[in-house]
């Protein structure tokens, strides 16, 4: 059975990320937006721990950055969260096309 | 004589009157612009004193003080004949326009700190020495006048006030390009009396010349850059007026001769055959276009277009006599068109019209505004005896001195325009204060009050004192006005 | 040597008097106003006489010639080293002449108008405004400076002005005040442009100076002004020719004359004394003045002033028989009598017998401020009993008004040439002159001295015989009483024994005596011209009749183009009105509102227009701005992996 290489771990990590920036472009809703940005952020993720393996397997600093990503993932996440609530309470609806308020 | 104290008094006046209420403002007001004018005096008089006792450095009463070393700006003040003259001048006109507002009832303590503001900014500006506070001055006597015109104003004001603010800062965006060129082509400085030790080479001069000289001829109204006058001065509250036209324009012409002419000689040379032919055009065209003005404020405007083109028509010349000329006119047009704005707005508070058309026979119920009408009118045409007639006069004979068509055509094409200014004050004057009263309310109206009797009697006896005896007042412009032509005849 | 004081006191006196009534009229001397200033102006008049005798007979001339002298001067305003505007008295002949004249006059009319203005109000003012005149007019006359005569020449103009405008509420006034101004400025223009044209070939502006620099051949001046020259014509002679121009303009030289009659509508006595006796004669004064220049510089200008002279006179001879205000006819009178003048100092050379042509203008100039100041004054006292100015409204008045009636007369037998009355010498002199140096004009000048005598005795036919007038109002004042009656009678003295001075032994072109005497073989032609004008205007308007209807409908096209002044009002209507109003004017008006204005206009709109676009940019759509942020990213990771590498 062959080893997963670099190569197979990226191409994952890459279709993730456009994945993650597709729904982010497409969706409407801030939700669904926010997770396709969770998709970029562990596509970013995957890559940091791929090449923390096959290119500098004795160090550490790709696990670190990426727990550091998961951390300001949550906290973002939770942020996130409470401006959509908000949105909610003020326009009735979360999405994104409504939360216009800020033109010209 | 301390020059700073020509800034620190409108200073203090309008802090003070920033910090007193009600009745009080106006007086604050009054006596500092008596103060202003005393001081202006005195300033007059030591300058003669001096002048008289053998001084002939070119700029008297210098102080100097660097107030930032890194690029070299430093407040450096001084003065010859001309910022004299012209502090004089600005003087007279703030007093009359601080009387004329005694009515003013909307937001009093604003209006007067703007317009002591406004004649902090000219004194400043006509005693600097060093361009870039020549300029800090020049924009602080712009904001003034977009506020009294936006909110003291009538009719289209904020129209009128945004034009007149974009086109002036226009002008200043050409002024300090020109400024900054100057700066790095003499020597890293911004000092006038040091640049003009300078030598800088003629394609520079070229080049940087046309920015100076329209930038501050934005400010002057010149021939096409002048659409913001009538506007501006329509719409301006009558304080206002008189300071735009009186004050304001005046910082161009000044400018354009001290900055642009008199730093850039090779650059006046390259451009004066323009300059001239601009100005030619904008006497005759602008006389022409006051002829058929029916608001009497749109009539003084593009009167003051055409008279304006005097001035620049005598620094175009670049004779002595020529140039001393325009600042007689300069002098005279300030005082005059002072007065006929202070006038129209007298008309137009009792009238509550200031068309042509609708008044008539206001002779009869009001003579003695009527008759400063009359004079200011006659100043206006040239009439001997006013100080319009001697300016003039001044600005023809020197530009007869250069002796070939062109610049023979030109005095003769500026010189035609008497005849049509004849026409416009005539019609105007006779069509507002001769005839049959034509509205019966008219016939209740109350002459002028003293505030306004003051204002007109101070602007008339400098006018009249002026044309009477010119003498002294071209004796104090000539000596400078040679330094100038000088350089550009390369002596 | 002249005494300054005193002749500073005969200039200042009027401005005393101007600024007394002017600034404390209203309050001080609303009664005694014109009291206090025709007690100023006679003392003025007194001195000028003094003056006068003083130079003529004291001082004035040293070995048979009369010179100038500046008692005193003063730079007024310099414009370079060399050239500056001074301010003096010039005495000479002629200005002396004037001086006495001008005091003269003015005294008549200021004695007259205590009675003819009465009960007007404004009174004060008016007579301010007649000080401001005398003053003015006297400032011109002593001129030592071609610019000072430029100033007062100017002030001249506008004391006019405001005088003709004094009955401001009325609308006519208004209309003819502005054109008597606008008119004369426009010749001022051509007036300074001489000067500054001479004042550049001389480089200097003092009358002597540059009269001595200019006429001396092969002087540096005269030398260097050779060199200049415009269209084929030297510099030079356009200077002569544009100065002439402004004296035309004053003196009501055709085409310039238009603003003469509209004068009219002034006050009378303001008539008879601007529009009459000195103002409009300031231009044969300014010609008098340059004359060296004139005969010895230019002598083909002064062959254009000669036929100007000559065409205005007969113009306006012509005009004036067809006229019916009595006014009117007194003002075309007036210009074609100044176009004896002026064509007499066209016929002139400089300098002894050759100069005859310059002091019979000079001659006629003080016969006909005499007998013109008369003829309008009668007008006036006829005005103020009639209170119309229409001859037809006029008739059998030599009945009530029998003084002015025998003045009248006096004045009419003068003007029409009549042996022994003044105007006889002066214009025989004046015929002798043209008839020596230039034939065409001598015979035009024939006619129109017949057509002289015609139209003054249709107005005094017209006036004082025919048709009796009907007393309507019950109010009556006659005459108008002893200040009224005293000025005529002092005039008509005037205009029947001023011929008698021996002119020519006080003033000739070059200060030496020039022996007159009367050529009665070569007076027969003029006297027996006027005497049948005379003749067919007692045929036609002694008795009420219908012969000048006759003879009016006989001549039908020229009676009607002269009748409506050969339509040279409508001439200037059409290039003013809509050449200069509705052509340049409106044009110029527009062009700034529309192109250049809408050029600035323009600017303002194209920046709102390009941020209007661009704010589209800012939809408020968070993917949107994403979108921008990757297609950044996206071309930032181009450049940085293709191009700087």
């Amino acid at each position: 059975m062959m080893q997963p290489g670099l190569y197979h771990i990226l191409f994952i990590s890459t279709a993730l990320f456009f994945m993650g920036v597709y729904g982010f472009f497409t969706r409407r809703n801030l939700v669904t937006m926010l997770m396709s940005l969770e998709l970029v952020l562990n596509s970013v993720n995957l890559n940091f721990i791929a090449f923390n393996k096959y290119v500098w397997p004795g160090k550490m600093d790709g696990l670190f950055f990426a727990l550091f990503i998961i951390a300001i993932a949550a906290a973002e996440a939770a942020v996130a969260i409470a401006i959509i609530i908000n949105l909610y309470r003020n326009h009735k609806s979360i999405d994104v096309n409504d939360a216009e308020d800020l033109k010209y | 004589m301390n020059l700073l104290s020509l800034i620190l008094l409108p200073l203090l006046t309008a802090v003070t009157v920033l910090l007193c209420r009600g009745g009080q403002v106006k007086w604050v007001a009054f006596a500092g612009a008596v103060l202003q004018l005393a001081l202006a005096v005195a300033l007059m008089v030591a300058y003669s004193h001096q002048r008289a006792a053998g001084n002939i450095a070119q700029m008297l009463f210098q102080q100097q003080y660097l107030l930032f070393r890194g690029v070299n700006i430093g407040l450096h003040v001084g003065v010859d004949g001309i910022s004299v003259a012209m502090v004089l001048l600005t003087s007279l006109v703030s007093l009359a326009g601080v009387l004329v507002s005694w009515k003013i009832e909307k937001m009093t303590k604003e209006f007067y700190f703007l317009l002591t503001l406004l004649a902090l900014g000219a004194y400043g500006f006509f005693i600097s020495l060093n361009l870039f506070v020549l300029f800090f001055f020049l924009e602080i006597s712009v904001i003034p006048k977009y506020l009294l015109i936006g909110i003291w104003g009538t009719g289209r004001k904020e129209y009128s006030a945004n034009k007149l603010a974009l086109m002036l800062m226009g002008g200043s965006a050409l002024i300090l390009v020109g400024m900054l060129g100057l700066y790095f082509t003499a020597g890293h400085s911004f000092d006038i009396l040091s640049i003009a030790n300078m030598p800088i080479p003629a394609n520079t001069q070229h080049l940087i010349f046309p920015f100076l000289f329209v930038g501050f001829g934005v400010f002057t109204a010149m021939f096409p850059l002048h659409t913001w006058v009538p506007d501006g001065h329509s719409s301006a509250p009558t304080a206002g007026s008189m300071f735009l036209a009186g004050i304001s324009m005046k910082l161009g012409g000044y400018g354009c001769l001290r900055v642009a002419v008199y730093l850039l000689p090779e650059g006046a040379k390259q451009y004066a055959n323009i300059i001239i032919v601009l100005s030619a055009i904008a006497i005759l065209y602008g006389a022409f276009a006051t002829m058929m003005q029916k608001d009497l404020k749109y009539m003084n405007a593009y009167s003051s277009v055409s008279h304006v083109g005097f001035s620049l028509l005598g620094i175009g010349m670049l004779t002595q006599t020529a140039v001393t000329g325009a600042l007689l006119q300069m002098v005279s047009h300030g005082l005059m068109t002072a007065l006929f704005f202070a006038v129209i707005g007298m008309l137009y508070d009792r009238t509550h019209t200031r068309m042509v058309g609708e008044m008539g026979g206001l002779l009869k119920v009001l003579p003695f505004i009527s008759t400063v009408l009359f004079i200011v009118g006659f100043c206006s045409l040239g009439l001997p005896g006013l100080s319009g007639f001697v300016a003039e006069m001044t600005v023809f004979v020197g530009a007869w001195q250069t002796d070939d068509i062109f610049h023979r055509a030109a005095t003769i094409a500026a010189a035609a325009s008497i005849v049509v200014t004849a026409v416009y004050i005539l019609r105007a004057v006779a069509q507002t204060t001769m005839g049959p009263v034509k509205n019966e309310q008219f016939l209740h109206l109350k002459d002028a009050a003293w505030y306004e009797r003051l204002a007109a009697m101070l602007l008339v006896a400098a006018i009249v004192g002026i044309g009477m005896a010119p003498g002294w007042l071209a004796d104090l412009l000539r000596p400078a006005a040679e330094i100038i032509t000088n350089r550009i005849a390369g002596k | 040597m002249p005494n300054v004081t005193i002749i500073a006191l005969i200039v200042l006196l009027p401005l005393a008097a101007f600024l007394l009534l002017g600034l404390f009229g209203k309050s001080l001397f609303n009664k005694g106003g014109g009291i206090v200033a025709t007690m100023m102006m006679l003392v003025s008049a007194v001195l000028a006489l003094y003056t006068a005798y003083q130079y003529f007979f004291v001082y004035g001339s040293t070995g048979g010639v009369y010179h100038q002298c500046i008692p005193w001067q003063i730079t007024w305003l310099q414009f370079y080293n060399g050239l500056s505007i001074n301010i003096g008295f010039l005495v000479d002949p002629i200005s002396v002449i004037m001086l006495v004249v001008v005091t003269f006059i003015s005294l008549m009319v200021h004695i007259y108008s205590l009675g003819y203005m009465k009960g007007e109000g404004r009174l004060p003012v008016y007579f301010a405004f007649l000080g401001l005149f005398t003053f003015s007019m006297l400032g011109l006359v002593l001129a030592s400076n071609i610019f000072q005569t430029y100033i007062f020449w100017e002030l001249v103009g506008v004391s006019s002005f405001l005088l003709i405008g004094f009955y401001y509420n009325r609308p006519s006034a208004v209309a003819a005040c502005k054109k008597a101004f606008i008119v004369t400025r426009f010749a001022d223009l051509g007036f300074l442009i001489g000067i500054l044209i001479f004042s550049f070939c001389a480089n200097t502006l003092d009358f002597s100076t540059l009269i001595q620099r200019l006429t001396a051949t092969g002087s540096n001046e005269v030398k260097t002004a050779a060199t200049y020259s415009f269209m084929g014509i030297s510099a030079l002679s356009w200077g002569a020719v544009l100065v002439f121009i402004g004296g035309a303009g004053k003196s009501a030289m055709f085409p310039l004359h238009i603003w003469l009659p509209d004068a009219m509508e002034g006050p009378t006595p303001v008539s008879a004394l601007i529009h009459a006796a000195t103002m409009v004669v300031a231009g044969v004064y300014l010609v008098a003045r340059l004359f060296p220049v004139f005969a010895i510089a230019t002598p083909g200008v002064l062959q254009i002033v000669g036929w100007v002279g000559a065409v205005s006179a007969i113009i306006a001879a012509v005009i004036a028989c067809t006229q019916t205000d009595i006014k009117r006819v007194l003002a075309y009178s007036t210009m074609s009598q100044i176009g004896f003048m002026m064509f007499a100092l066209g016929v002139s050379n400089y300098g002894g017998e050759q100069g005859l042509g310059y002091t019979a203008a000079m001659f006629h100039l003080f016969t006909h401020a005499m007998f013109k100041a008369l003829l309008f004054l009668g007008a006036g006292s006829v005005i103020h009993y009639v209170h119309n100015n229409d001859m037809a409204a006029m008739g059998g008045l030599r009945k009530q008004l029998p003084i002015t009636h025998i003045t009248f007369l006096i004045a009419c037998l003068a003007i029409a040439g009549i042996p022994p009355f003044a105007g006889f010498f002066s214009k025989e002199e004046i015929l002798l002159a043209a008839y020596q140096h230039n034939t065409a004009i001598y015979y035009i000048a024939l006619v129109t001295s017949g057509l002289t005598a015609f139209y003054m005795f249709r107005l005094y036919f017209s006036i004082f015989w025919g048709k009796p007038y009907e007393n309507h109002s019950a109010h009556r004042h006659g005459e108008g009483g002893f200040v009224m009656v005293l000025p005529l009678v002092l005039l008509a003295v005037g205009a029947a024994a001023a011929g008698f001075i021996p002119f020519g032994h006080f003033v000739t072109s070059d200060g030496s005596r020039l022996e007159s005497s009367v050529h009665v073989q070569f007076s027969l032609l003029p006297v027996g011209l006027a005497l049948a004008g005379i003749f067919i205007a007692t045929w036609m308007y002694k008795t009420d009749s219908d012969r000048p209807a006759r003879v009016a409908a006989s001549i039908g096209g020229l009676y009607k183009a002269a009748y409506h002044k050969f339509y040279i009002d409508e001439v200037y209507v059409f290039i003013t009105k809509k050449i200069l109003f509705n052509g340049i004017g409106k044009l110029a008006a527009w062009f700034d509102r529309s192109i250049v204005d809408g050029l600035v206009n323009l600017t303002g709109t194209c920046t709102v227009a390009i941020s209007r676009g661009i704010k589209k940019m800012q939809s408020g759509k968070v993917q949107g701005y994403a979108l921008y942020f990757l297609a950044g990213v996206i071309v930032l990771a181009t450049l940085f992996i293709y191009v700087w590498k």
